[in-house]
């Protein structure tokens, strides 16, 4: 018993050894989890700010009103930085020249205030803004309708909430009712809120822990997972694959030691490698790319090694079936890179096809990202990740256990 | 008691049978070769009774152990050295020695006793710590070898111990399992080379498509044909065409004529006669013989009579430019 770990300990730590001295190969292991990082940190949109919108303005109203929208819409910056999201370019009374520079490609949106705009609100009338935007870049148009919207709905309702508490304060002095039907009850102490009379009643979204959340937040706890797994499969199949290629596990293979031996300290090794490339995702994310741990350290790493648990009887499985190193490398690629799609890391599960929701659901790879947001987001403790640690277990037992048997049988076919 | 008994061994890998029904015994101290053409099956019987090939049928005792069902018992007393070394390039070579050591079970301070011996032995003390992968073929084939003996085997396996090094390395390898036999290892070892067959082995079982066809020592094997008056000559002459080749094996007195170069003829003839014929084919195509000479029968002879083909590959039957032969070596000396 003794004698079989330490073979264990023996054969993870002569991989260990081999693998530092490969210098390319160490090089390449720290590289790749920063590009994985700067890729998707940068690459991605982080939320829904968007940066130098080129927006045309055809300004045929030079009312009070027109000029405070634009005002707005030139002053509008990114949070903290100081990019505009618009670059304005007025174009008064020239909408087939906007029309032409949207074609062009020079504009993304034009915005329409049309002439008798000021006059229509002063004559209690419904002002209409026009947007034209640009079919031929849906993404973009969308974000900007919302973004619009929303600007329009926030300065219109500052124009109502003026007519409305003048109209108030007339109402007050003359005792009528007010045109909806409703009264104001004058009592002492509490002036009537306008705000209220508007928008009866609205809708405040609060996190469930306190800040801002930003994409990236989102993502780092699938990119740990993801490069761990990733990085354990493909290691163990190169590592006894390329053993076996090489002829040395034969030499392993004719020790008197327990086959069991061989494939635990392989996975082993394989095992601290990914452990120690995640710590460098973890690391990184924490100091490049501001990412929160709300919850604790050591059941961020007790999950990714269930995570690692999880996958390798399916990586040993594949090595012992596979003759040669490229073979198995192939294989792992092909499945591994699915799963990264499907297990939700890049993009929320509950935005797939039910039948991708189904696959998803089989892969044990989301169940230990989907922990991993718990306890990085969200700060959860060990016991409200029940499920998914049952299922990280069971998985991982129930493919060892036919994993170990397979290995011991096909290695010695 | 014998220390190997096979019996009735076979592996096929699907329709392929690469060992058929191989049965022989190897007594203790004995060097015991096992000669014959790549593809032979040679590998795959040493394989088999190094535990790591299942037999498809027949059994086989090593070292008094099943190689089946007591597969734990029979590593404890071998050691290989298979056809690909067994070393890992990024480790030095006191590393690999110390590794594979502690499989075995060793103790840590026999483990660098034996290292510095065997070192010695082989001549490779003063590389003791540069890694494997520095290392020329012939540098790595020593230490493979001390790697195989840390244990003290009671038996030891060589496949193919001398492919792809040059000559001198191959003599010293030859002179060291001598050496390692007089210490009462009993050896195994696979080759396609007569000679080292030859020189090395106290039996040898010669192995041709699975099957065993003759097996005797050395000595016997060679006696038994000439005895049988099975004689070859060397026929020196200048470019034979294929032309003359196929008139003098068209001789009845001759049995089977070889080209051995571009110069030499190798003639096997079963009379005596066939010396004139050949001269007679010789002076009518106004060929000029430089020199003559009959042949003592050597272990080739003897792969020629028990098989009834020379001893080549397969693939080199098919493709005589493909240099099948030396896969092997390239294997072997490919450094990752």
């Amino acid at each position: 018993m003794i004698e079989a770990f330490k073979n264990t300990l023996q054969i993870a730590g002569k991989d260990l050894l081999d693998f530092f001295r490969n210098r390319m190969e160490l090089v390449a292991f720290i590289i790749m989890p920063i590009f994985m990082m700067v890729m998707t940190g940068y690459i991605f949109p982080s939320g829904t700010s968007l940066k130098n919108i080129a927006m045309g303005v055809v300004e045929n109203d030079k009312g009070e009103i027109s000029q405070n929208i634009v005002a707005v819409l030139e002053n509008m910056k990114l949070d903290g930085k100081n990019d505009s999201i618009f670059l304005l370019e007025r174009q008064p009374g020239n909408l087939e020249g906007a029309k032409e520079e949207l074609k062009k490609g020079n504009l993304n949106a034009i915005l329409i205030i049309p002439e008798d705009f000021s006059s229509d609100i002063e004559e209690s009338r419904q002002g209409i803004l026009t947007l034209i935007i640009d079919q031929s870049n849906p993404q973009i148009s969308s974000i900007l309708t919302g973004m619009m919207e929303k600007i329009v709905d926030g300065l219109a309702s500052n124009v109502a909430v003026g007519k409305l508490a003048e109209m108030m304060t007339k109402q007050l002095s003359t005792g009528k009712t007010l045109p909806f039907g409703s009264k104001i009850q004058s009592s002492p102490g509490s002036s009537p809120n306008p705000q209220a009379l508007i928008k009866p009643f609205i809708i405040k979204t609060e996190g469930l822990v306190p800040g801002e959340q930003n994409y990236f937040q989102f993502m780092a706890p699938g990119i740990i997972a993801m490069v761990v797994v990733m990085a354990v499969m493909i290691g163990l199949a190169a590592s006894i694959s390329r053993e076996k290629e090489l002829g040395t596990l034969d030499g392993i293979l004719v020790a008197p030691i327990s086959r069991l031996c061989i494939i635990l300290g392989k996975a082993l090794s394989q095992t601290t490698r990914g452990l120690l490339q995640g710590s460098i995702v973890l690391l990184l994310s924490i100091f490049l790319f501001g990412v929160k741990i709300y919850g604790s350290i050591p059941l961020v790493a007790l999950l990714l090694f269930l995570g690692v648990f999880s996958f390798i009887g399916l990586g040993i499985l594949i090595s012992a079936i596979a003759a040669e190193q490229e073979t198995a490398m192939m294989v792992m690629m092909t499945l591994t890179f699915p799963m990264i799609f499907l297990s939700g890391v890049f993009f929320p599960i509950e935005q797939m096809p039910g039948f991708m929701q189904i696959i998803s659901r089989i892969l044990p790879l989301t169940y230990a990202i989907e922990a991993l947001r718990k306890v990085i987001i969200l700060g959860a403790g060990i016991s409200s990740l029940g499920k998914e640690l049952t299922i990280l277990i069971t998985f991982g037992a129930i493919t060892l256990a036919v994993a170990v048997p397979a290995f011991k049988r096909i290695i010695t076919r | 008691m014998s220390t190997i008994e096979v019996d009735k061994l076979t592996r096929k890998f699907k329709d392929l049978v690469a060992v058929d029904h191989i049965s022989f015994k190897v007594e203790k101290g004995e060097i015991f070769g096992l000669l014959g053409p790549n593809g032979a099956g040679k590998s795959t019987i040493i394989r088999m009774l190094c535990t790591l090939l299942r037999p498809t049928s027949g059994e086989a005792k090593v070292a008094g152990f099943e190689i089946v069902k007591e597969a734990g018992k029979v590593r404890e007393h071998i050691g290989l050295v298979a056809e690909k070394i067994i070393l890992y390039d990024r480790l030095t070579a006191r590393e690999n020695l110390k590794f594979f050591g502690r499989l075995n079970h060793i103790p840590e301070r026999t483990i660098s006793e034996r290292t510095k011996k065997l070192l010695e032995l082989v001549k490779m003390k003063k590389w003791a710590n540069s890694l494997a992968g520095t290392f020329s073929t012939g540098m790595k084939q020593r230490i493979n070898l001390t790697r195989a003996l840390l244990n003290m085997p009671e038996i030891l396996f060589l496949d193919e111990p001398t492919l792809g090094l040059d000559p001198q390395t191959t003599r010293a390898i030859r002179d060291f399992i001598k050496e390692i036999n007089k210490e009462g290892i009993t050896i195994i070892l696979t080759t396609h080379i007569m000679q080292e067959a030859d020189i090395l082995c106290d039996i040898i079982g010669i192995i041709d498509q699975g099957k065993i066809v003759a097996l005797d020592t050395p000595q016997n094997l060679k006696s038994a044909i000439s005895q049988q008056g099975k004689t070859a000559f060397d026929l020196n002459i200048s470019n034979p065409s294929a032309q003359i080749v196929s008139q003098i094996e068209h001789l009845k007195t001759v049995s089977l004529v070889s080209q051995k170069n571009d110069y030499n003829l190798k003639i096997y003839v079963n009379s005596e006669k066939a010396i004139y014929e050949v001269m007679n084919v010789m002076k009518k195509n106004k060929i000029t013989i430089k020199n003559i000479a009959t042949l003592a029968p050597n272990l080739e002879d003897v792969f020629l009579h028990f098989t009834g083909h020379e001893m080549r590959d397969k693939a080199d039957e098919k493709m005589p430019l493909d240099h099948h032969r030396h896969g092997g070596f390239k294997a072997r000396s490919r450094v990752r």
